[in-house]
């Protein structure tokens, strides 16, 4: 189990200003999970994780894995990084240009204060660099791999040395867009095979939910939520993780009586919804609604309507065929909703267009709760 | 004891060899630049101590120095001959160098290559040589202009105010070549494309674009330029005492070689010397900045703007064949013939049938000649081993770390580039006598005058390929679990090898050329090259000095084109000062 606790890291800017970086990050790993870090850039994802690993040291705060203190401001604890025993895979990667593929995967064992012997050393190696497909390359010099390639080697260098915990800095970040997806697949398979208890930095939403066991949004230096990926999409806790995670319709509100089961009626400027609703939230006070394009139901004949469902007529507006879907913006009143649907719907512009809105696909949300994001 | 016990107290218990290596580094540079300055200053204050007298607070020396009649003389003789110097060489060399970049001359490959040779000629081979060329007595185009025009007809006279400038202006020019080219390729070519598209004239954006770009640094170049001449030691010594032009090297040389040497004085000068130097440092620093503002080099693949100019590209080409016969050619082949006779005469039928290799044979058979040689050698390898190994772990801090302070230490170890070279052997001089360690008169001193000296071109090739180097390549290791010593071993230094080879190199040609701080710092058996050729001319052995010249610029070219080869082969940008 990694344990991090309120841990602030702060460097100094241009104008040798502190830069406060992290503040107060908190959250548990347990063993064998991957945990995500997930933020716009400048949020302080990759400072929590170079303070993790030692290469940036938090001004306080505490880091212990199974136990043994890392880091502690308190006890006067810092570990210094090569001691500690993490692999980190860098976003640039960082194979060593003047090594081979052999030497850039065999560094960890040979810089061990006890370096094994070179059998046992070959022997691991090998059976890393067959574990990413690699080892046909093993004597290439490293400059001579693709992109993926390199990924596939920085992961081996970081797993050779068996560590205790794997840190990720946005290791699919430098690759094209068809071969991040493969490698999404392929990381998340060595993880779960490996029970590798790990952290992983991103700021791609859609790697987040389809790798992580857990995943932390974080927001100008704060953890805004910590929850499980279907949660964080489903019940966004404010406004910034519904913004940030997929992509939303916001409709302001006010919220008029709760009807009990975590759900209320809310005025809107598309009429009175049935949404879910946040036990915060009180009568009369001002909300924001989220909706997922994809929960934004098209059809051209009126659909059948269950009790708390909302349905009201819009028109098309605009729009925008993406092949696996469709994007529509709908009018309705003064109200443009976007909404996903499958491309079959081949509704005109200008037309009239039936909107339905399911109760809990709707989420109340408290009104302006992260300063600076735009509704 | 817990296990967070444990760590801590082995942590305090071993000291982490990366601050021993980074103390032992800042220590060494803060001692070698600081403590000769310092030595300098309390000297310049001081009487001459003689056997009678113990030295004595004074001021004196700068009384002597600054409010005496001569002084005046002084200054203006410097200013004078460094600001004609500089003017020279920055006309010639921005002019080839805008040819040679933005125009569509011929040959320019080769041309840029050719231009780089004269930055190997050793100065005093360069001055000898056109001492051989235009001294009205036996320069050889004087002896030509008499044959065809008459007797007593002097056309070109080497000993005088024009004639240093002429010789210092022309050894600069490279140099001005070199900033020249690197400011018109550092501009990008889109802001003129810019002014191009908004439907400028190719006049208005030479006038408007152009030259407003580029200005930055040609301020810049220039103070680099008065900067050199003002502290250039072999013109002013060679052609400007014996007609009795001082200027602030010469006199301090003076000072100091009269009997009995009068260091004070001569501390008071360098002193003097060394405010006109860091005013110029400083201005010129504040330049760059400003040369940084202006210059955005993107990573994008760069093709430069040619002009077209029609027929007057095979002029510009003629110029260039011109002036290359003037800096590289001619003094070159003076020295070849004159190696190849048994004293000097001016070349004609009847010596032509008299060269004999004799001179190469004395010289070889001299016998200070291998000890020289040995010298030159080891002084260079280990003052550029000295300088590249150590400026790395500098320059490591500086780019690498958040220690407060950093920016003391980059400028600690660029500080000498202020020194002129002559003031720099002085202070050391000072510096070593006083403290008595005894390495004073051995190769040790000169060792240290090296490294002082070159320690600021090294921080410059280590800066360079230092900023290529991502910091995550680090990083990675020390996640591998490698320590600091480990990774800067194994990762660090083999990744700047290139760099450090180039840098090495560079290191190793200027020490060799190196005169102007070993000519008071070396006593019989510490002779280095430079200092038997100087010997040489000080007996008037003019043909023994051509043909150990011709040696050593041939040695010296074999390494520019190793360096050239190292810097090509691993991309990396010289610095050209």
């Amino acid at each position: 189990m990694l344990i991090v606790k309120s841990l602030c890291t702060e460097y100094p800017g241009d104008r040798g200003e502190a830069v406060r970086a992290a503040r107060d990050v908190s959250f548990e790993v347990p063993d064998g999970k991957l945990f995500t870090l997930l933020g716009p850039s400048g949020c302080g994802k990759t400072t929590t994780l170079r303070s993790i690993a030692g290469l940036e040291t938090p001004r306080s705060g505490e880091v212990s894995l199974h136990g043994k203190v890392v880091f502690s401001s308190a006890a006067g604890i810092s570990v210094p990084p090569y001691q500690r025993n993490f692999g980190m895979v860098f976003q640039s990667y960082a194979i060593w240009p003047h090594m081979s593929v052999y030497q850039n995967a065999a560094f960890p064992l040979e810089v061990r204060r006890r370096k094994p012997r070179r059998k046992e050393i070959s022997e691991k190696v090998m059976r890393v660099l067959h574990a990413v497909a690699l080892d046909d390359l093993a004597e290439r010099p490293a400059t001579k791999l693709s992109g993926g390639q390199q990924q596939r080697l920085a992961l081996a260098r970081a797993l050779v040395m068996e560590p205790q915990l794997l840190l990720l800095d946005e290791p699919l970040s430098n690759l094209d867009a068809k071969l991040r997806e493969r490698m999404r697949f392929e990381l998340k398979r060595m993880q779960r095979e490996l029970a590798l208890t790990t952290v992983y930095v991103t700021h791609d939403q859609s790697e987040a939910l389809a790798l992580s066991h857990e995943i932390a949004v974080m927001s100008e230096g704060r953890i805004v939520q910590i929850a499980s990926p279907r949660e964080i999409y489903e019940r966004p806790r404010n406004q910034f993780v519904a913004d940030f995670v997929g992509t939303t319709n916001f409709l302001d509100a006010r919220i008029i009586e709760e009807t009990g089961d975590g759900r209320c009626r809310a005025a809107t400027p598309i009429g009175t919804l049935i949404v879910r609703c946040l036990d915060r939230l009180r009568r009369d006070e001002a909300a924001i609604v989220s909706v997922r394009p994809e929960d934004v139901e098209l059809s051209e004949q009126q659909p059948e309507v269950e009790s708390q469902d909302t349905v009201c007529m819009g028109a098309v507006d605009a729009k925008a065929f993406l092949g696996e879907h469709l994007d529509f913006q709908i009018k309705i009143g003064d109200i443009v909703l976007l909404a996903r649907a499958h491309p079959s719907l081949r509704t005109p512009v200008g037309d009239k267009i039936f909107v339905r809105l399911r109760a809990d696909k709707c989420v109340a949300l408290p009104a302006a709760s992260v300063s600076g994001v735009k509704a | 004891m817990t296990e967070a016990e444990l760590t801590q107290r082995v942590r305090i218990s071993l000291p982490d060899a990366k601050w021993l290596v980074i103390g032992a580094a800042v220590a060494l540079a803060a001692w070698l630049s600081l403590m000769p300055l310092a030595f300098l200053l309390w000297q310049s204050f001081m009487t001459p101590e003689t056997a009678t007298a113990p030295a004595q607070l004074t001021f004196d020396n700068y009384r002597t120095a600054f409010w005496s009649a001569e002084t005046l003389r002084v200054f203006g003789n410097s200013v004078a001959f460094a600001a004609g110097s500089a003017s020279l060489a920055f006309v010639m060399g921005t002019l080839f160098a805008w040819i040679n970049e933005r125009t569509d001359t011929p040959f320019k490959s080769a041309f840029f290559a050719l231009s780089l040779v004269p930055l190997v000629i050793p100065a005093i081979l360069f001055t000898v040589s056109w001492i051989l060329l235009a001294s009205p007595k036996i320069g050889i185009i004087n002896i030509a202009a008499q044959a065809l025009l008459g007797p007593d007809l002097v056309v070109a006279n080497i000993y005088s105010m024009g004639g240093m400038i002429f010789v210092d202006g022309l050894h600069q020019s490279p140099l001005a070549f070199l900033l020249m080219t690197a400011a018109f390729r550092s501009m990008d070519p889109s802001l003129e494309e810019a002014a191009l598209m908004c439907g400028a004239t190719v006049v208005q954006i030479a006038w408007r674009m152009t030259l407003k770009l580029v200005w930055p640094a040609a301020a810049a170049a220039f103070l680099i330029l008065f900067l050199r001449a003002i502290e250039s030691f072999e013109v002013p010594a060679l052609l400007g005492l014996p007609i009795g032009i001082e200027v602030y090297t010469s006199s301090i040389y003076q000072a100091v070689q009269t009997y009995p040497s009068d260091i004070g004085l001569a501390s008071s000068y360098a002193a003097g010397l060394l405010v006109i130097a860091s005013l110029c440092v400083y201005v010129q620093s504040r330049t760059a900045a400003e040369v940084e503002r202006f210059s955005t080099v993107t990573g994008k693949g760069f093709r430069p703007r040619v002009m077209r100019i029609g027929a007057w590209r095979y002029l510009a080409a003629v110029g260039f064949i011109a002036y290359l016969a003037i800096v590289v050619a001619l003094p070159f082949l003076v020295l070849l013939w004159c190696s190849l006779q048994k004293f000097y005469v001016a070349p004609s039928m009847a010596a032509l049938n008299s060269v004999s290799f004799d001179a190469y044979r004395a010289v070889l058979g001299y016998p200070v000649f291998t000890g020289a040689v040995w010298n030159s050698l080891v002084l260079s390898a280990a003052s550029a081993t000295i300088v590249v190994l150590t400026t790395a772990v500098l320059c490591w801090i500086v780019t690498r770390t958040k220690l407060p302070g950093r920016w003391l230490l980059d400028n600690l170890a660029t500080l000498p580039l202020m020194f002129p070279g002559l003031v720099l052997g002085l202070a050391i001089m000072v510096c070593y006598l006083k403290l008595s360690v005894g390495i004073y008169g051995t190769l040790w001193i000169m060792l240290i005058a090296y490294v002082t000296r070159f320690m600021p071109y090294g921080m410059r090739y280590n800066a360079t390929s230092m900023l290529g180097l991502h910091k995550e390549l680090e990083e990675s290791s020390v996640m591998s679990g490698a320590s600091w010593g480990m990774t800067f071993w194994r990762v660090v230094l083999p990744l700047l090898k290139p760099g450090l080879i180039a840098g090495w190199i560079y290191v190793v040609i200027v020490s060799i050329r190196e005169l102007s701080s070993s000519i008071l710092l070396y006593s019989p058996g510490s002779e280095v090259l430079s200092i038997m050729i100087w010997e040489y001319w000080q007996n008037g052995q003019y043909v023994e000095l051509s043909a150990l010249g011709v040696m050593l610029i041939l040695a010296l070219l074999v390494l520019v084109m190793l360096e050239r080869f190292a810097t090509r082969r691993f991309g990396i940008a010289t610095p050209a000062v």
